[in-house]
């Protein structure tokens, strides 16, 4: 359970985040939708505490991100904008690193990434150094690093960006599983089918500005919009840094 | 701890699979100073040694008007070569070191009983032209005074009298002292070997993790900043502490090719030498880890980090410049100065004198202290949104 509440960033005078709630429950799939740089990675960047907000409140489970951002640390499974992964390190040991970071033992640790491992359908690249990997392949083993200490909140950056029809699909039906698990998923995206597909909730985003938090269904009645692109367009007020 | 352990030795694993950190920090930084040196020391010996005791090889202009003075000077070992018509360019041009030249009218001066006068020739500012002009001019005064001491006893005078003081030296310098001077740019090699040894992998665990966007997922881990920065920290300095120990491993290696002998020196490269000076540029490595980070973090790509931090470079090599400048006596305060402290401790060393314990102390205790405070304003640096935010 991540909760939001009347988050405020600026850097300079641009206001990035300009007073954005929002909730995302246990076992549902919450997407957070904007445009480009609508400030949606600065706002889960103050969720997994690598920024501090000028004013608001993130609480993860509960615990008040700013009072122990270990512990939120500890709840969240995170995979940021920018992959990272160490190139000169095989997938297999930039997920150990992580777990190791976790403090996962051992034995743990095998069995977690063994199922991500299945989960992800990466068998194949797990012991080839990531350099050189696709865009999927990256995202994948970036995934199974972010949540081989089993988190119960999952934040995904634009999980599906640069990644092909079939990678897509797949990292759908992985998310998917997640909520199944009953784990509270957060993603981000400027795309609508995609939003439209998964979520349980949306949270639209605009100048830094939550300008609807509903279901996909209310939302077109919200708007009166029997299509959620236009009822989306209706609610950014501009089809600038929209993509299809 | 487990944390920083797990930090170390993935940055440790990581960085020996990539070759232009291993061959910089374990081959070129500690073997390029003992390489350098023999190679050096050998060439400039050999040079020195063939002009101080080989044949003196010395144009000779108007030979012909002091045929007593030039069979005098061949029989101290000068050879006369055939006079050259531009004496003042040919020492210019490095043709020859030194040229004698003596004056048509020396014989009239000689019989006369006054001072004949004879010139030689040099450049000073010619590298190497030192060593035979001391050895002409040395000729030249033996003779001289040989002759003025055969005029007085012709005319019943003592030699003595044309000689009231006489100058006995009596060089204080042990083999070993001699040789540190000498040695004086060694210290700087083992802070050489140091920083390069640490340059690459702080670059890369900090401005490079940054470039390739890994500090974001890295610091979304529940491990707080300041132990991921320990980590790196230990990283580094292991690194480094492999490029001293090889370093410090080469020098007693290269000490067997050293031209000892020919100098009659001795170089105190013993175990003992190196346990101490290993021990007293500890302090270093937690300076240099700490310093180069930090300046890592300040920039926004490697390159740009390569960049400050080869610029940094110029300030292991003060201390060193600043003892061969102006030789300064060695005191107890310097060892409270970080690099001062090494290079006069590890200058001391060579000359085979003990360092005290107390002076060691004192250098471990001002560097660690340096790198302490250094850490502490890493570690802000380290805390800073800004750091993590790649893109």
């Amino acid at each position: 359970m991540i909760e939001v509440k009347d988050l405020h960033k600026a850097f300079g005078k641009v206001k990035a985040v300009d007073g954005v709630s929002f909730a995302a429950r246990d076992g549902e799939i919450t997407g957070l939708l904007g445009p480009n740089g609508a400030g949606k990675t600065t706002a889960l960047r103050m969720l997994y505490t690598l920024m501090k907000p000028d004013s608001g409140q993130v609480l993860v489970d509960g615990i008040d991100a700013a009072v122990d951002p270990i512990a939120v640390r500890q709840r969240l499974g995170v995979l940021p904008d920018a992959r990272g992964l160490y190139k000169r390190l095989t997938a297999r040991e930039n997920i150990d690193y992580f777990a190791r970071l976790h403090g996962i033992e051992t034995s743990l640790m095998h069995q977690r990434r063994e199922k991500l491992v299945d989960a992800l359908e990466m068998r194949d690249i797990l012991d080839r150094r990531t350099e050189g990997f696709s865009q999927g392949q990256r995202v994948k083993t970036a995934i199974a690093r972010a949540l081989v200490h089993d988190p119960k909140n999952v934040i995904l950056d634009e999980p599906t960006n640069g990644l092909d029809v079939m990678a897509t699909r797949g990292l759908r039906a992985f998310m998917r599983g997640l909520k199944a698990e009953g784990r509270c998923v957060l993603f981000s995206s400027h795309i609508m089918q995609e939003v439209a597909m998964l979520c349980d909730r949306i949270v639209v985003i605009a100048a830094g500005k939550v300008v609807a938090d509903e279901t996909p269904d209310a939302l077109r009645a919200q708007t009166g919009e029997a299509n959620l692109e236009d009822a989306f367009v209706k609610l950014i007020g501009t089809e600038e840094g929209l993509a299809a | 701890m487990n944390s920083m352990l797990t930090v170390l030795l993935k940055e440790v694993r990581e960085n020996l699979r990539d070759k232009r950190t291993v061959f910089s920090a374990l081959i070129y930084g500690p073997l390029i100073g003992p390489i350098l040196f023999v190679v050096m020391m050998n060439v400039m010996v050999n040079k020195e040694m063939a002009k101080a005791e080989g044949p003196l090889s010395v144009p000779v202009i108007g030979a012909e008007h002091a045929p007593n003075l030039i069979a005098a000077l061949k029989q101290q070992g000068l050879v006369p070569e055939p006079a050259i018509a531009d004496p003042d360019a040919a020492v210019r041009n490095r043709d020859t070191d030194v040229v004698l030249r003596i004056p048509a009218d020396y014989a009239k001066a000689w019989s006369k009983g006054d001072p004949a006068q004879v010139e030689v020739i040099y450049d000073a500012s010619q590298m190497g032209s030192g060593t035979p002009t001391r050895r002409l001019e040395g000729m030249l005064k033996r003779y001289s005074s040989e002759q003025g001491a055969l005029r007085l006893l012709a005319r019943g005078i003592s030699p003595g009298i044309a000689a009231p003081v006489v100058v006995s030296e009596r060089d204080q310098s042990t083999p070993q002292s001699r040789a540190g001077m000498l040695l004086g740019i060694l210290p700087y090699f083992f802070v050489l070997a140091i920083y390069i040894g640490g340059m690459y992998l702080a670059i890369d665990l900090t401005a490079g993790e940054r470039e390739r966007q890994s500090l974001e997922p890295l610091f979304a881990n529940p491990v707080a900043r300041w132990r991921i920065l320990v980590g790196k920290l230990g990283a580094i300095g292991a690194y480094s502490l492999a490029s001293l120990v090889l370093t410090a491993v080469a020098f007693v290696v290269a000490g067997y090719f050293l031209p000892t002998a020919k100098l009659g020196m001795a170089f105190n490269l013993g175990p003992a030498f190196i346990a101490d000076a290993i021990l007293l540029e500890l302090p270093l490595i937690a300076v240099f880890a700490v310093l180069e980070t930090l300046v890592a973090a300040f920039a926004k790509s490697y390159r740009e980090a390569q960049t400050y931090l080869g610029l940094l470079m110029i300030l292991p090599i003060l201390p060193s410049i600043l003892m061969s400048i102006t030789p300064v006596k060695p005191a107890h305060w310097m060892y409270a100065v970080p690099l001062l402290g090494q290079q006069v401790g590890i200058s001391d060393l060579l000359r085979g004198n003990a360092v005290s314990a107390g002076d060691i102390g004192l250098a471990l205790v001002c560097g660690f202290a340096l790198a302490a405070i250094l850490g502490a304003i890493t570690a802000m640096v380290y805390r800073s949104e800004r750091l993590a935010i790649s893109a």
